[in-house]
């Protein structure tokens, strides 16, 4: 009856062996926003490519000039594009609103120097060399005995977060006439209105190749206990405690 | 004891979430009005892409609110060749206007303004001439670099005299299409009716007679064809209320994107 509070503790210590992180609300809420956003963005930014599977490079690029390369995909010409880009846009208002409140509590409550930042001495060739090869013998030990993120998990998502997120909304800025009127810096950053394009088509293929790898960890981490992490913040169902 | 104290807590709690959450409704009321009266509101804003089509034209207004300028280019960067999309009318008066190389085209401009009038080609291209070497993207992914030559249409507003009441400048085509412009675009310096392309009357493909040109949105808000203007004050009267032909095929009525 007393002492209720000292229960949790309790069984994180019977759960020692099983050690996961406990990812706090907020990063959790955001999680499950962000990858509904990310759904719609993927599904639409595939649907608004179908309407011209064609990539440039330069300021313009249109049928009568040479493209880069073009997707082996049939071109519907006026054909999902419309609700592709409202689709796009709508997701990517959840996403942007998503990630600024993960990035603003994170940085306030010091989620990402305690759980992302890699220990100076993590950032050592050999300490990296090592986590490679834990990964590439499927070093269960390696992977999961740690309660905390290891180095390579930590740098790949410090770099989703705050590189490759963000020249993903930069490249796709510098596609829209109007907002590049009042910024023309973020299109000419790129080199041109089909540059930024193509080089927006090549980031979201980078973050759908994270997706695939982040699932793929948390298959082989354990799925059910990672799963219910991210949605109820412990590891497993709770338990009844006497 | 410690019931007591979660109790309590627990009361706090939901006393401070329902007050926020209170806050939170009256907040959002709130800045639906100021929106709505600071015209923030787009007229698609139904549906289930009105969060983000407001979202969208309520942030980018904020953010041009002066007269940002689109992007201009130099002659050398102007694209060789410019593909067409949507043909000239074969139904309608169109093609005989056509083969009479618009003799007797005229564009009337009516609705909220003091002098209705309308005018022929030959008036307009007698009015100041502007150019701009604009990039102009489709909304499917394309671009290209052009020069085009006409006359601002805050030029043509002025001398009707635009009634204090207007809000929107809707523009029809010989093609069936008709669309809108707010008046922070209609009075955009680089938004024209143009009567000419890198140096040439336009061609039927390209939109002739006239073609509005809105330099800071996508190619499909600048129609071509152009058979008459109106100011209203109000877009829900006009077609099926949306502002433009657009969204029924799927398209949003702001491609400012």
């Amino acid at each position: 009856m007393a002492d209720l509070t000292y229960i949790p503790e309790v069984a994180l210590q019977a759960d020692e062996a099983q050690t996961v992180p406990r990812p706090p609300l907020l990063v959790r809420f955001t999680h499950w926003t962000f990858t509904l956003s990310f759904f719609g963005l993927v599904v639409s930014g595939f649907a608004i490519i179908l309407s011209h599977p064609h990539f440039y490079w330069g300021e313009t690029g249109n049928i009568l000039t040479p493209p880069l390369f073009s997707l082996p995909l049939p071109t519907m010409l006026g054909g999902p594009s419309g609700w592709g880009r409202s689709l796009h846009f709508q997701s990517a208002w959840l996403a942007v609103l998503s990630g600024l409140l993960y990035i603003v509590s994170g940085v306030l409550s010091k989620h990402f120097r305690r759980e992302l930042m890699p220990a100076a001495s993590d950032l050592s060739w050999s300490s990296i060399r090592n986590c490679v090869a834990d990964h590439l013998h499927f070093k269960r030990s390696g992977l999961a005995a740690e309660e905390h993120y290891n180095v390579l998990q930590r740098l790949s998502y410090l770099g989703i977060v705050f590189v490759v997120f963000p020249f993903t909304i930069l490249s796709g800025f510098a596609m829209s006439p109007s907002i590049t009127s009042v910024f023309p810096w973020m299109v000419e950053f790129f080199g041109g209105h089909q540059t930024a394009r193509t080089i927006h088509f090549f980031l979201a293929n980078l973050l759908v190749l994270f997706l695939v790898v982040h699932v793929a960890m948390i298959v082989l981490a354990g799925f059910t206990s990672r799963m219910m992490a991210m949605i109820t913040g412990r590891p497993a169902a709770p338990k009844e405690t006497r | 004891m410690s019931n007591i104290l979660g109790n309590s807590i627990s009361r706090r709690k939901l006393i401070t979430t329902g007050l926020a959450a209170a806050a939170g409704v009256a907040g959002l009321a709130t800045a639906e009005r100021v929106a709505k009266s600071y015209g923030l509101i787009p007229p698609d804003d139904g549906g289930i892409w009105g969060v983000g089509e407001t979202l969208t034209y309520a942030t980018q207004r904020m953010l041009m609110a002066h007269h940002s300028m689109a992007r201009e280019f130099g002659r050398s960067e102007i694209s060789k060749a410019i593909p067409v999309s949507g043909d000239p009318p074969t139904k309608g008066p169109y093609p005989e206007m056509l083969s009479s190389g618009f003799k007797g085209w005229r564009l009337p401009i009516d609705g909220l303004v003091a002098h209705p009038s309308s005018f022929s080609v030959d008036q307009l291209k007698a009015m100041p001439v502007r150019s701009q070497i604009t990039h102009q993207a489709c909304e499917e992914g394309w671009s290209f670099i052009a020069e085009w030559h006409g006359v601002q249409l805050s030029d043509v507003l002025n001398l009707v005299g635009v009634s204090s009441k207007a809000k929107f400048v809707v523009v029809y085509a010989y093609d069936g299409v008709w669309d809108s412009l707010d008046l922070a675009d209609a009075y955009h310096p680089q938004t024209f009716l143009t009567y000419a392309l890198n140096g040439d009357d336009l061609s039927a493909s390209h939109g002739a007679p006239l073609r509005l040109r809105v330099a800071r949105q996508l190619g499909y808000k600048s129609v071509k064809f152009l058979s008459r203007i109106t100011l209203v004050d109000s877009l829900k009267n006009v077609g099926d209320g949306k502002g433009s032909i657009s969204p029924a095929y799927g398209y949003s009525w702001y491609a400012g994107i």
